[in-house]
């Protein structure tokens, strides 16, 4: 702190307060800094770092199939995301073309797993405002889907289902009724969730007018995914740079103009409600095909540099490889969206109260483990 | 007198949807048939995983007390962190008269394992697979060191192909 | 068959004459005070047990899980196990903080909530003070409450205590400002006061169904300012606080916590109790003005039960509240009661009135 900013704290009525790096709301280990003048926020501070874990440089010394199940590690509720990223990256270094059926498999899981994560994210949301009730019902529903990637992959968290050149395990017999049994009682139980919060009068109080991000913010600081889109500015990378079945499904890119929490609410329940849309396009017809290319037991990629983004559940998520011809590569680096989405969040709750800011961490929808990787 | 018909519209559908979103918790409590909980330790008798699920590696033995590994050490070079050591040695084969490559002790650090399930499809002959076992707690550490293959087994006969 | 309703004035009657032919005069007073008392005390543990075991039931009910099975036959002990928990904990307390009203704040709590129940009528006869002046007097000791409120986040020495203290003082008095107006709606309709003389009007049927409109709408403000009343529900903004810290009682633990939590139960308690008693008739089975027969069925059930089984009914409706809804932030819980609940009280009490001169209720 500059001299100026010292004495203007000592003279003033503001005061610091440490919202911990243990704290019930800040989803994650989180150190927020914040300066207060009574009730109002003046500055919001975050300190990241409490749970990193050196991903990147962990990275540098594994092979290419051994770092695809490092990235489940890191936004654990994108789990396939993720691995879809390094896998797309490597492939394209690689110059492989994977089959129809594992591009079909790869998106469904994807949305799945973005279903996943919206409804953790619902759930967590009402808990945070206080209906603690809405906890429950989003793991309810979850759970579904968490069987259905157990009885595929065989884990429930860190899938690592996703390997350069294909899937681990072709899908099991009975994949498809599950996902059709799942979509039925999910596309029954998604109005309960507007019964419950969305127009409940008290909600919509609490939400709505808070922590305006204006579309020229948005761009600036980068904050991307529903939290971006919903301040109107549309980035969404699987209509712009479409990868694996995205360009043979058709769904809507969810675009909201207000920018309030209350937009970037409307704009996850809408999303959830695509997702459905794009696995039900999918489900019925999952071309033959192998499930995995052949590639060498140890893979090389030729000297180059590799971007390659992909839409998770928060946010573009870009994996950047730099290799030098080795078997590992050289340097590794994840653009993480919660790492900018949380910059904005200083804009967002300056002259709101404390229970906005945590409605406002909420909507952004913040998974630390992303942020510090 | 609009104010005053705005006011009371306002009152009116704020307490709607109130009731609406009481409803829905109605509904549950009213239903005891959706209740979702599984008691856990009371119900391990009828409890069944999932035939892929990952609790940890084991490695099956057969009738005869054989096993399949042949300490081709794929699956230690296809492990991300060290977590299978195999510790092999060349053993005088009485038979055949020439020295083979048999292993002594095949070293899993469950504490160490992330049940990436890399090494599985790296083994040629199929001898580790993963086990559904997931109560691992243990209260003294080096417990969760294990050795796979049992004592006084051997390598089952004609794998090497 | 007429089944008389029991009177407890009977067997109280009955009690105080063998004791005045054992001891002297003042010697019997205080026999009966500490009875009374410890009959009270008792019934304090009780509730608290009993209702801090329903929360949890019911909680978990509304969320599709079962809530706690395995301590005692389908979880009864639980709240056994927690209290002997909060008994074996360390007693706290900062260095800088003042001792005397820290320690005082929780019994000021306590005392308040005595002196409510004591006026509550449980059954005929079974009411441990049936002042002339009931409900105001229920209306004026709940208020003292808020005082061990405000002593406990000021003796805290911690800014957060006694933001959250300042929060919960400013929300209890506006609320009780409703309260009062919708019991007062009520009053208008009896002409009295006094607790046994309300339930006596009763007879003929509870006031919710008698006074129709107004009567109901005083009884969803009383439900809602109720809730508020005791930081519960929507309301708990004070020590829900999971943004900063829980509020006043932070710096409380062991035994002074459970005070805090205990109280917080029992007060729910009693305004489900005031509730039931003035809208639902108390102890007063169904009746319906006319029909003889029903009415005679109904006064099978002992008036205790009726009792009870109303004020379970509200609290069960204080706990969906809860559950269900998200908290309002401090400005909006202060705009709900100063724009909206007093207004819509105010005109209720004219129309109620205006309603008993013309006679226009059944």
């Amino acid at each position: 702190m500059s001299v100026k900013e010292l004495h203007k704290a000592t003279e003033s009525q503001e005061y610091f307060v440490n919202m911990g790096p243990q704290h019930p709301s800040t989803h994650g280990v989180l150190r927020l800094l914040l300066t207060l003048d009574g009730e109002t926020v003046t500055k919001v501070e975050p300190h990241l770092g409490y749970i990193h874990r050196s991903i990147e440089k962990m990275c540098e010394k594994d092979s290419y199939q051994q770092i695809v199940h490092l990235t489940d590690r890191m936004d654990y509720l994108s789990c396939h995301m993720n691995n879809e990223a390094v896998c797309l990256a490597v492939e394209r270094g690689l110059e492989i073309e994977v089959s129809d059926r594992v591009k079909v498999i790869r998106t469904i899981m994807s949305e799945l797993t973005r279903l996943s994560s919206h409804q953790l994210w619902w759930g967590v949301m009402g808990m945070d405002l206080g209906a603690i009730t809405s906890f429950l019902y989003g793991f309810r529903d979850r759970e579904m889907i968490t069987d259905i990637f157990e009885e595929t992959c065989g884990a429930r968290l860190t899938m690592n289902y996703n390997i350069p050149g294909g899937v681990m395990f072709d899908i099991p017999a009975n994949f498809q009724t599950k996902v059709k049994e799942f979509i039925t009682h999910f596309r029954q139980k998604l109005p309960e969730y507007d019964q419950l919060m969305t127009n409940n009068i008290i909600f919509r109080n609490r939400t709505e007018g808070i922590g305006v991000l204006t579309k020229e913010d948005a761009i600036s600081y980068g904050v991307t995914g529903p939290s971006g889109r919903a301040s109107g500015w549309s980035n969404d990378i699987r209509k712009s740079h479409p990868y694996s079945a995205y360009d043979r499904v058709d769904f809507k890119e969810i675009v909201y103009t207000e920018g309030d929490s209350f937009a970037r609410y409307k704009a996850r329940i809408q999303e959830m409600w695509e997702s459905m849309n794009i696995i039900e396009q999918l489900i019925d017809n999952i071309p033959e095909g192998n499930y995995q290319e052949k590639t060498r037991a140890v893979i090389k990629l030729p000297k180059m540099e590799i971007y390659q983004s992909v839409e998770t559940a928060r946010g573009e998520l870009g994996v950047y490889i730099n290799s030098d011809g080795k078997k590992n590569p050289y340097r590794v680096k994840f653009r993480s969206p919660g790492f900018s989405n949380l910059n904005a969040l200083n804009t967002m709750a300056k002259g709101g109260k404390i229970a906005d800011l945590v409605t406002i961490m909420s909507t952004i929808d913040l998974v630390i483990p992303d942020i510090d990787r | 007198m609009r104010g005053i018909i705005n006011y009371i519209k306002e009152v009116v559908s704020g307490v709607k949807t109130l009731i609406n979103g009481m409803k829905v918790t109605g509904y549950y409590i009213s239903h005891p048939k959706e209740i979702i909980t599984q008691q856990y330790p009371e119900n391990r008798d009828t409890l069944k995983m999932m035939d892929r699920f990952r609790g940890e590696v084991i490695m099956p033995h057969d009738e005869n007390n054989e096993h399949a590994c042949t300490g081709c050490q794929a699956c230690e070079i296809a492990c991300p962190n060290g977590t299978i050591e195999i510790i092999q040695d060349r053993i005088l084969n009485e038979e055949t008269g020439k020295k083979k490559k048999t292993i002594l002790k095949f070293v899993y650090h469950l504490q160490m394992c992330t049940m990436c399930n890399l090494c599985i499809p790296a083994c040629p002959t199929d001898a580790i697979k993963m086990g559904q076992n997931f109560e691992h707690a243990v209260f003294d550490r080096s417990q969760l060191t294990k050795v796979l293959n049992k004592p006084g087994s051997k390598l089952r006969d004609g794998v090497e192909e | 068959m007429k089944f008389d309703i029991y009177d407890f004035s009977v067997l109280t009657a009955s009690i105080h004459e063998s004791l005045g032919s054992m001891m002297g005069e003042t010697a019997v007073m205080i026999t009966e005070m500490v009875i009374v008392g410890v009959i009270f005390l008792t019934l304090f543990a009780v509730l608290g047990l009993a209702l801090v075991y329903a929360e949890r039931k019911v909680c978990a009910f509304f969320q599709q899980r079962l809530g706690p099975m395995r301590v005692g036959f389908w979880g009864t002990a639980q709240t056994v196990a927690d209290a002997i928990k909060l008994l074996l904990k360390e007693p706290l307390m900062t260095k800088s903080a003042d001792k005397f009203l820290f320690n005082l704040a929780p019994f000021i709590i306590i005392i308040a909530s005595f002196m409510a129940i004591a006026a509550v009528p449980f059954a005929l006869g079974l009411q441990a003070l049936d002042l002339d002046i009931g409900v105001f007097y229920v209306t004026a000791v709940s208020s003292i409450g808020v005082a061990g409120i405000l002593l406990a986040g000021w003796a805290s020495n911690n800014k957060f205590s006694l933001i959250g203290a300042m929060r919960s003082g400013a929300q209890i008095v506006s609320y009780e400002l409703s309260v009062g107006l919708s019991l007062l709606t009520i009053v208008v309709l009896t002409g009295s006061l006094q607790f046994s003389e309300i339930i006596e009007s009763q007879r003929e049927g509870w006031w919710i169904f008698r006074g129709h409109i107004p009567a109901f709408i005083a009884f969803v403000i009383f439900l809602i300012a109720g809730t508020a009343e005791t930081n519960r529900g929507p309301f708990d903004l004070a020590e829900a606080e999971s943004e900063l810290t829980a509020g006043f009682h932070t710096e409380y633990s062991g035994m002074k916590f459970a005070f805090f939590f205990l109280a917080e139960f029992v007060n729910m308690f009693i305004i489900a109790a005031i509730g039931a008693t003035m809208f639902l008739g108390g102890w007063m089975p169904l009746h319906f003005g006319e029909l003889t027969s029903f009415n005679e069925i109904m006064d099978f059930i002992p008036p205790l039960f009726w009792f009870l089984g109303k004020t379970a009914f509200l609290i069960f409706i204080m706990m969906w509240f809860k559950w269900t809804f998200p908290r309002l932030r401090i400005d909006q819980l202060l705009t709900l009661e100063w724009k909206y609940l007093l207004p819509i009280n105010l005109i209720n009490i004219l129309v109620m009135a205006f309603i008993v001169l013309m006679g226009w209720y059944f």
